[in-house]
């Protein structure tokens, strides 16, 4: 062990390079800073998560049995509809709206951005329960939106805003939106407005200078942004399950329903790991399209 | 005048872009006006402003125990989540080959997996460890999901942080403690707090994980809300909801003061 001097110089001359010198020198050093996240992840996050895709082939009997009902049971195909529709009506409303705020957002002079962003900030920090119910204040038969209309004398029987689709894509997008925006908003940041500038003065007009030039520039956030807040969607519990009020069933709520009410640990389990098939499917086609840390690290 | 270097936008496009953030912002505020209804289900105040029901909240031992769980176990996994995280973080900074950002890219899959997939997986496991409806339970699962949260704002810290800095440090003789504590870690504080607030905002606001694997004798904030809204209609909820809110915007606007100090 002499060496330690020279080996761990020569580690940080050659950081990529994965040697044994450079394992028991320095870098081996680094990884014991990695190790007890490393471990408590392991033991307590993915062994509890590869149980379940265990279980969803072995329990009741092994086999293929529980992924049956993904081709013959019915009230399994209504719950992956409905959460595949609200998915992607969700996911279009936000694009919309989250295009239209950050379009506005880098546009802006920078004070005025910056209250902006603020307004999408602080949504996305409180916690879904209390937008949620929020929301079910507002929306429900006897709440604050029907109250008003009836109020003044617009309709006379209350409106049905909740406990249907309507109720669950409204809440929703409000949960989403925040989401959809950071990436976008990102994107749009480094565009570099000159092109735009350049175009117009080519003769282009405005309309035709966004659509050939700013839109195609802004769309690798556009779907980094559709894919984040679609594969959210897909597996959110607590908006749904509030707004949607047992009668629009999502696929996380109907997951609990099994487990908790029906003790169906076969069929939760397999709805559980197609749901995260399929998200991991989604994350890697989104990793082939956007860089996902620049992504995170800019949050 | 401004619109010939940059491009102008329509009023139309600027006046849409406000009436979404007005989306955005105020259902949430109907909260505080409900809170100090003067009636005893969810309505707006009608007669008077009354305060009853934040008294209600304040005196309730139900509430305050709640409210007190959820603080030692936010507290108590955010310090977990806070430290195994920023060491993470800055090991892989360090290391930086293939294996190393193979692993922060796992560390970063709470985020992303439902959170419900790994509810079933942890009550089971739980269910086998006697670990259901314990503080130590819950502790560690909302430490476990908490990880990404510190990985991501540190991560972030150090990519802004000369490394030069540390190799001097390690040169000039000082052992590799002390260039944690007294060269990196006061350089990427901001990020590490930032962390630490996103991590207690995780666990205080957790509810799925909650649902499967708490319920009686560990009933968090979260748990007796989602209750609450589901049996009774009570408006001590309103209270709840804005307190809560005044919360999240308080930690929220510590972490952009922090953010912004950090730039200058």
């Amino acid at each position: 062990m002499a060496t330690t001097g020279t080996s761990a110089a020569h580690a940080q001359n050659s950081p990529g390079r994965l040697t044994v010198n450079s394992i028991m020198g320095s870098e081996g050093r680094y990884w014991l800073l990695i190790a007890p996240a490393v471990l408590l992840m392991l033991g307590f996050y993915f062994y509890p998560l590869a149980r379940v895709l265990w279980m969803s082939f072995t329990f009741p009997t092994p086999g293929l049995g529980n992924y049956e009902d993904l081709i013959d049971n019915a009230s399994v195909h209504r719950t992956l509809i409905t959460t595949a529709r609200i998915g992607v009506i969700t996911t279009g409303l936000t694009l919309i709206f989250a295009y239209l705020i950050s379009y506005v957002l880098v546009h802006a002079k920078p004070k005025v951005e910056r209250i902006m962003f603020l307004g999408v900030l602080i949504p996305l920090w409180i916690s879904a329960l209390v937008r949620g119910f929020s929301w079910f204040i507002l929306l429900r038969r006897e709440g604050t939106i029907n109250d008003v209309l009836i109020g003044t004398g617009i309709i006379d029987t209350p409106l049905d805003l909740i406990w249907n689709e309507l109720g669950v894509v409204i809440g929703m997008v409000h949960y989403m939106l925040p989401l959809g925006v950071l990436p976008i908003y990102a994107n749009m940041r480094n565009i570099d407005t000159r092109c735009v500038a350049a175009a117009r003065g080519l003769g282009a007009s405005r309309g035709v200078a966004f659509r050939k030039v700013f839109l195609p520039l802004s769309m690798p956030g556009v779907i980094g942004a559709g894919i984040l807040v679609f594969i959210y969607s897909l597996g959110f519990y607590v908006t749904p399950a509030l707004l949607g009020g047992g009668k629009t069933l999502m696929i996380a709520e109907y997951i609990q329903l099994q487990i908790m009410d029906l003790v169906n640990w076969g069929r939760g389990a397999m709805l559980a790991t197609t749901l995260l098939v399929t998200i991991l499917l989604l994350l890697g086609v989104m990793s082939r399209i956007i860089d996902l840390r620049g992504l995170f690290g800019g949050k | 005048m401004d619109g010939f270097s940059s491009q102008p936008i329509s009023p139309a496009t600027r006046t849409t872009a406000w009436a979404i953030i007005a989306f955005l912002v105020l259902p949430i505020t109907i909260v505080f006006a409900v809170a100090v209804t003067d009636r005893d289900y969810l309505a707006m105040p009608v007669d008077e402003i009354s305060f009853q029901h934040y008294a209600n909240l304040f005196t309730s031992p139900e509430w305050l125990h709640s409210i007190w769980q959820s603080f030692v176990i936010a507290f108590v996994s955010t310090a977990i989540a806070g430290l195994l995280g920023t060491l993470c973080a800055i090991g892989c900074w360090r290391i930086s080959n293939r294996l190393s950002e193979l692993v922060r890219v796992f560390m970063l899959l709470p985020v992303m997996v439902p959170t419900i997939v790994y509810a079933l997986g942890i009550y089971q496991f739980f269910a086998e460890l006697r670990l259901l409806d314990t503080y130590l339970g819950l502790i560690i699962a909302h430490a476990v999901t908490g990880l990404p949260y510190v990985v991501i704002t540190v991560s972030t810290s150090l990519a802004g942080f000369d490394g030069k800095l540390e190799r001097a440090a390690l040169g000039l003789g000082a052992s590799m403690g002390q260039t944690l504590r007294l060269v990196i870690l006061p350089n990427i504080m901001p990020g590490v707090v930032s962390g630490l607030i996103f991590a207690f905002i995780h666990s205080w606001d957790e509810l799925v994980i909650t649902l499967f694997i708490a319920g009686r004798a560990v009933f968090t904030l979260p748990r007796r809300m989602w209750d609450g809204i589901n049996e009774a209609l009570d408006p001590t909820m309103a209270a709840v909801a804005a307190v809560l809110v005044v919360i999240t915007v308080a930690l929220l606007t510590l972490e952009l003061l922090l953010r912004g100090r950090a730039k200058k």
